[in-house]
C-alpha cells in the first residue's frame, strides 16, 4: 500500500493496472455469463425451448 | 456542473488515496490462488472424477472441476491474508503479494470470500449440494481449521490441516455420483497419510525458517530425531495404503506395479532419513525424500487417469 497525499492523482503504472484489473473483471463476468448459459443448455438439453406458455 | 463533478472525482480519488490504492496486478492476484497447490486440486479432483463408476455430462464434470479449483485458490488466498504477517519472517514466502505490498489485506480478504462463496454456490447449481457442501467443508476446514488455529497451536498441524488437502478427490466423486464412494475415501487416505512425510521432510531442511515464524513445526517442536521416526511410520502406513486401489479393483496392473515400486522408493527414503541424522547427508537424503514424495503421489494419481481416462485398465485380479 503506498501512502500518498491527499489529492494527488494516478500515477500511468496505477493507471495501466487499474484498467488491467477493470479487464480480467470484466473478461471474467463474460465467462461467468457464457458458462451459465452453456450449463444451462448442457443441463435442459432441448427442453429449454419447449415450456408450456 | 463541471465545477461540481471534478470535485467530486477530487474528492474520490483523495477518499482512495487515504484508504490506499491497489498497487496489485491480475498476475499478483492470480498468484494469491497458489497456482501450484491449485493444479494438485485439480489434478487430483479430475482423477477422483476418472475412476467413479458414473459419468455426468463433460461439461458438467468440467465446470464442477472448475469450481473445485476456483474454491481451493479460495482457501489459498484466504490462507495467505490470514497469514500475511509469518509469511513476511520466511524466505520461502516473503515474496508473496500481501508481505510483497503489492495486495492489501482487506483486498486478499474480499476476493478470497468471494471465490469461496462463488464456487460452492455454482458447484451446488451445477452438479448437487452434497459436494458444494463438501467443497464449503473443504475452504472451511483450511482456512479456519488449519490455517487460524491449528498451524500456529500444534506441532500435529499439518497432519490434521492434510484433511482439507485431501478432500478434493471426494468433492469431485461426489459430483459426479451424488454420494461418497469408497473409491474416494481411499484417495483421500493416500494424500492424507502422503502429507506428514512430505511436509515434515520439508521442515528438517527449512526448520530455521518456521522458527523465525514462530511456527511448531514438528522438528522445533519435538526435535528433528523425533520427526523422522514419525516421517518412517507415516511412510510405513502410506506404502500399502498406496497398493489399495489394487485391492478394491480400481487400481489396475500399471497401477500395481508403480505403486509397488514407488512404495519401496518411499520406504527406502524414509528410511536413510531416519538413519541419516547429521550434517548435510542428512539434509540431502531429507530434500530427496520431500522431491521423490511429489513424484510418488503424481505417479500413482497419474497411472490412475491414463488407466480410466484413455481405457489402459488391466485389472489385476480376475
Amino acid at each position: 500500500m503506498a501512502d500518498r497525499k491527499p489529492s494527488q492523482s494516478l500515477t500511468p503504472e496505477e493507471q495501466k493496472r487499474r484498467r488491467t484489473r477493470s479487464l480480467a473483471l470484466a473478461l471474467t463476468l463474460g465467462a461467468l455469463v457464457l458458462l451459465f448459459y452453456v450449463v444451462t443448455i448442457a443441463k435442459l438439453g432441448p427442453g429449454v425451448l419447449q415450456r408450456p406458455m | 456542473m463541471s465545477t461540481m463533478s471534478n470535485s467530486l472525482a477530487e474528492t474520490q480519488v483523495e477518499s482512495l488515496a487515504t484508504a490506499g490504492l491497489s498497487q496489485g496486478d491480475v498476475s499478483d492476484f492470480f498468484a494469491l490462488l497458489k497456482p501450484r497447490v491449485m493444479f494438485l486440486v485439480v489434478f487430483t479432483a479430475l482423477v477422483g472424477m476418472v475412476v467413479s463408476p458414473s459419468t455426468v455430462h463433460p461439461i458438467v464434470a468440467f465446470v464442477s472441476l472448475l469450481m473445485i479449483a476456483v474454491g481451493g485458490g479460495a482457501s489459498g488466498c484466504l490462507n495467505m491474508w490470514w497469514d500475511a504477517d509469518i509469511d513476511a519472517v520466511m524466505t520461502r514466502t516473503a515474496k508473496r503479494p500481501i508481505p510483497a505490498g503489492k495486495i492489501q489485506p482487506g483486498e486478499a480478504l474480499a476476493f478470497g470470500m468471494t471465490l469461496s462463496v462463488g464456487s460452492v454456490i455454482i458447484l451446488g447449481l451445477v452438479s448437487n449440494w452434497l459436494a458444494a457442501g463438501l467443497l464449503a467443508f473443504t475452504i472451511f476446514f483450511y482456512v479456519v481449521v488449519y490455517s487460524m488455529w491449528l498451524k500456529r497451536t500444534t506441532p500435529q498441524n499439518i497432519v490434521i490441516g492434510g484433511a482439507a488437502g485431501a478432500l478434493p478427490p471426494v468433492v469431485a466423486q461426489a459430483a459426479v455420483t451424488g454420494h461418497v464412494a469408497l473409491d474416494s475415501i481411499v484417495l483421500f487416505a493416500i494424500i492424507f497419510m502422503w502429507t506428514p512425510p512430505h511436509f515434515w521432510a520439508l521442515a528438517l531442511v527449512k526448520s530455521g525458517d518456521y522458527q523465525r515464524a514462530g511456527i511448531p513445526m514438528l522438528p522445533n517442536v519435538a526435535g528433528p530425531d523425533a520427526t523422522r521416526f514419525q516421517i518412517l511410520a507415516y511412510t510405513i502406513l502410506l506404502a500399502p495404503l498406496g497398493i489399495a486401489p489394487v485391492a478394491l479393483g480400481f487400481g489396475g496392473l500399471a497401477y500395481a506395479i508403480i505403486s509397488l515400486v514407488g512404495g519401496f522408493g518411499m520406504l527406502a527414503l524414509a528410511l536413510q532419513v531416519y538413519r541419516l541424522r547429521q550434517g548435510e547427508p542428512a539434509m540431502r537424503v531429507a530434500q530427496q525424500l520431500f522431491g521423490f514424495s511429489i513424484l510418488y503421489l503424481f505417479l500413482l494419481f497419474a497411472t490412475l487417469l491414463v488407466e480410466h481416462g484413455f481405457g489402459f485398465f488391466r485389472p489385476v485380479f480376475g
